[in-house]
């Protein structure tokens, strides 16, 4: 999957994350920002680059706002993105 | 090395001294001492009476390093701690001690003041707003001394610390000193902390911008203890002191905690006639209370007091003739604050009385059932309400170490995994009240009894209750959050926290 | 099942999403229609087959209400959530043509995925004036069909009026809904009520509706479910009414006796049922053991 476009994803309420997905050339470039980093901010990164990894994505640039979100918003929050952002 | 309680605390800690360990919330029975005042007298002829705060200062026998306490009843929107410390600043003295006994985000200023080593000591039962983010990160230059509201009583009547001048904001005062906090335009209702400031200083110097004629008709401090009045334009803002009406959480998750906990007072022995009660100012406590008065109203139960903090809704439970009485060690909200200028059976009581477990019998002693939050808890029911997750100084005791201890029943109410945070660990990041005083945990999905309380176990059964093992919990919460990897710290203690009686339950590191 | 609530949760809202049994309702229904807004119907969709995933909801029904047919969302709402299999589909706008259209997307999906034939429900959210009409067909175009809901809100636009906290509006619709699920033997669920502040208000409206028949009632607020539960469980009475019953069956039977009288009131079959199923919903609730 190829990252075309600009895409957004999930929201800023608690319990959720919001993705911002831009086009990248560099690999997966994650930039994140959470209310659990110390507790779970490497969970959250492996999570995030593995799932776009899975959805076949090699380049993007990522920027993570997480509110606390588990992991199953975090992949739902990237496939949307995703899925938004790219073209088959 | 490892405490009763498996805290590592030092046997001595730089800037604090040598420690007590925690030996058990009963271990400190035994023969007391009372502090001797050192004071002037007033004779005839002597005037209090000054009309600024820098004639009474000039007069002061200010100096380095002494101890100076304030009040917190005038909340977030106190003006006298900040005003009094600027003055201090100003003429030049350092390594101050200050006693307040909270410390709320509108005492930011403080922080100047910390890094500048004016101020190199403090002590409170409750740190919150930028001075707590500077503690936590180790600015200060002793330990912080973190202790619970009837614990700030202990320390000042023993003498094991001396206040040299206590800063009174007093709402309403004459030109002698007679103080009440009912009336005038910065009425806070009850003085608990303030009175045992005004007892246990050497010299004590009320602050009011509400005087009024000689005698003063409402008493809550007499003349016999103030040494000089001082008037100014404000010592508060009215909507920082208040702020409004407390609220019921409009959460469907914590109505849903404070039905199940409600459920449970019921059928825990403890409904009955008679009943004593009291609840933290909390969405969810104040919950629990409204669903206690219609639980009451149609049992018919007619308790004897609810004390503590007191809130309107508490103040409506008294008027539907619920309790008898009310024992108020300070007001919440304006309802709360009118009821105790106008209701006899609404009682305010100082700090010594509602907790101190060194004099001849405190209010808590006497409580049936309280209702308390919690940022964490963990294995053994040791509650944290002195920091986040993370380590950060966010509260304090107050007064749930002291209502704990001394409760039937003591209840804790919390969402059991909120933002990826789960409140039950393996252990708590800071403790600050002992799992031997706490007695049941409420969450949405669970409620875990003390294992000690076989009793209570017993008659909860019959109910319809999720009652489990608090790992059972534990583990609920970490399957929807992961294990959270734990916080690191420093070696270096910038809070020590202290129990009722003096000894150490724990230390606050700085977080790496 | 004890159908006594149904839930409405937000699809789009991962909190309420990951608490949704904590609330106690007999059903949850997880909405991928109006609450959530054209420009997330991906996003809920993706969101809900995450925590469909994930979540184990015990005893509680999972139901989803995808997007009627009428908008380009309801084709891929279908496909992406019944081979998740949750309990059951909540149709909204439900006319026959819909319900023969969604029975047979169902079957096919319950083939391609191996699932038992029937497995995956339905609930008819009836709020339009057609739909009302012709409920009973809709009823019948499905052997998954469990209830019939009610949607007030909706229904009263179609029919041109004001919706009433008194409902009067809604009476015809009401009384319908009720006789036709009867009929064929399945659930009747009413309307929410939508004053979530108004508690002596929903207490009516629940009465009133229970009196009609109507078997459960729709929620759009946690807070409600306590209420509901209250209007639609055996009171001490009725156990006590119900006990007494069985006992005098009993008492009966060992005196070879088929029909009984209890407080001068003839009790034969159909009155026995009932007592049967007042106790075994009281059992279900946890009022008796």
């Amino acid at each position: 999957m190829k990252i075309l476009k600009p895409a957004k994803a999930g929201t800023l309420e608690s319990n959720d994350i919001s993705i911002m997905l831009m086009p990248g050339t560099n690999g997966i470039e994650l930039e994140l920002e959470s209310i659990v980093e110390k507790q779970f901010g490497t969970e959250i990164r492996t999570l995030i680059e593995n799932s776009l990894k899975e959805l076949g994505v090699e380049n993007a640039m990522i920027k993570a706002i997480d509110k606390g979100a588990l992991d199953y918003t975090i992949k739902a929050r990237i496939e949307t993105a995703v899925t938004r952002a790219g073209e088959m | 090395m490892k405490n009763i309680l498996g805290r590592e605390v030092p046997d001595n800690i730089k800037g604090y001294g040598e420690v007590k360990h925690y030996g058990g919330y009963l271990a400190s029975k035994g023969a007391k001492t009372r502090r001797s005042i050192k004071m002037t007298n007033v004779l005839p002829g002597d005037e209090k009476l000054h009309d600024n705060l820098d004639t009474v200062l000039d007069k002061l026998p200010l100096k380095d390093g002494m101890v100076v306490s304030f009040h917190h009843h005038l909340r977030n929107g106190d003006f006298i701690l900040n005003m009094v410390m600027k003055k201090i600043a100003a003429r030049g003295y350092k390594d101050i001690t200050i006693a307040a006994s909270s410390i709320f985000p509108c005492h930011g200023e403080l922080v100047e003041l910390i890094e500048k080593k004016v101020v190199t000591s403090i002590y409170a039962a409750y740190i919150s707003g930028p001075v707590a983010d500077a503690i936590s990160a180790g600015k200060l230059e002793n330990p912080a001394i973190m202790h619970t509201h009837g614990g700030r009583a202990r320390i000042m009547e023993s003498g094991d610390l001396s206040i040299d001048i206590a800063f009174i904001a007093a709402p309403t005062s004459d030109d002698y000193g007679n103080i009440n906090g009912v009336d005038g335009k910065s009425a806070c209702g009850a003085l608990g902390y303030a009175y045992t400031d005004a007892e246990t200083a050497d010299i004590t110097v009320a602050i009011t911008d509400n005087l009024v004629e000689y005698p003063n008709t409402t008493i809550d401090i007499p003349q016999t203890l103030i040494d000089y009045v001082v008037v100014v334009d404000a010592i508060g803002d009215p909507n920082g002191i208040v702020s409004g009406t407390t609220q019921i959480t409009k959460n469907p998750i914590g109505l849903k905690i404070a039905n199940m906990t409600t459920e449970l007072i019921k059928n825990s022995g403890y409904f009955k006639d008679g009943m004593s009660f009291q609840t933290g100012a909390g969405g969810v406590s104040l919950a629990v209370a409204a669903d206690m008065k219609a639980e009451m109203i149609e049992n018919n139960i007619k308790g004897s007091f609810a004390s503590g903090g007191i809130t309107g809704y508490i103040v409506d439970m008294y008027k539907e003739g619920l309790f008898k009485s009310l024992f108020d060690v300070q007001c919440f909200d304006l309802a709360a604050i009118k009821s105790a200028k106008e209701n006899a059976g609404h009682m305010t009581m100082s700090a010594s009385m509602y907790a101190n477990a060194d004099n001849k019998g405190s209010v808590v002693n006497k409580l049936d059932i309280v209702i308390l939050g919690a940022t964490e808890i963990d294995t053994d029911f040791n509650v944290n309400v002195t920091t986040t997750s993370d380590g950060t100084i966010m509260g304090g005791s107050g007064g749930h170490a002291d209502t704990s201890a001394g409760a039937k029943l003591a209840i804790i109410v919390t969402q059991l995994a909120n933002s990826r945070i789960s409140a039950i660990k393996d252990r708590v990041t800071a403790l600050t009240t002992p799992g031997e005083t706490v007695d049941v945990i409420v969450t949405e999905r669970g409620i875990a009894i003390n294992p000690k309380r076989t009793e209570l176990i017993e008659r909860l059964k019959e109910t319809n209750l999720p009652i489990m093992t608090i790992e059972e919990l534990k583990d609920i919460a970490e399957g929807m959050t992961g294990k959270p990897k734990e916080v690191e710290f420093t070696d270096e203690i910038v809070a020590v926290i202290e129990y009722r009686d003096g000894t150490v339950l724990d230390v606050v590191r700085k977080a790496k | 099942m004890l159908r006594r609530s149904m839930l409405f949760m937000p699809g789009n809202n991962p909190g309420m999403l990951q608490t949704a049994e904590v609330f106690g309702s007999d059903s949850v229904i997880l909405d991928l229609e109006d609450a959530v807004s054209l420009g997330e119907k991906d996003a809920a969709r993706i969101l809900i087959k995450g925590a469909l995933k994930t979540f184990n909801y015990g005893t509680t029904e999972v139901v989803i209400r995808i997007n009627p047919f009428s908008t380009p969302y309801a084709l891929e709402d279908i496909d992406v959530m019944a081979r998740l299999k949750p309990n059951a589909i909540l149709l909204p706008k439900a006319t026959p043509e819909d319900m023969k259209q969604l029975d047979e997307m169902l079957t096919k999906i319950e083939k391609e995925e191996g699932f038992e034939e029937g497995v995956i429900r339905i609930h008819a959210l009836v709020e339009t004036t057609y739909g009302v009409e012709t409920v009973y067909e809709t009823i019948q175009m499905s052997n998954r069909v469990d209830s019939v809901c009610l949607g007030g809100e909706d229904l009263s636009v179609d029919l041109g009026v004001a919706r009433t906290k008194d409902s009067e509006e809604l009476f015809y619709a009401r009384t319908k809904i009720v006789n036709a699920c009867k009929a064929l033997k399945i659930d009747a669920i009413d309307t929410p009520f939508t004053d979530t502040n108004d508690e002596a208000g929903l207490l009516a409206d629940t009465i009133h509706a229970k009196k009609l028949g109507f078997t459960g009632k729709l929620s759009i607020n946690p807070r409600q479910i306590n209420t509901i539960h209250k209007v639609y469980s055996p009171t001490a009475a009725e156990i006590s009414w119900a006990n007494r019953v069985m006992y005098a069956k009993d008492e009966a039977e060992k005196e070879g006796l088929g029909v009984f009288s209890l407080d001068g009131k003839m009790i034969d079959a159909p009155v026995i049922s009932r007592a049967m199923n007042t106790l075994n919903a009281a059992r279900v609730i946890g009022l008796i053991k």
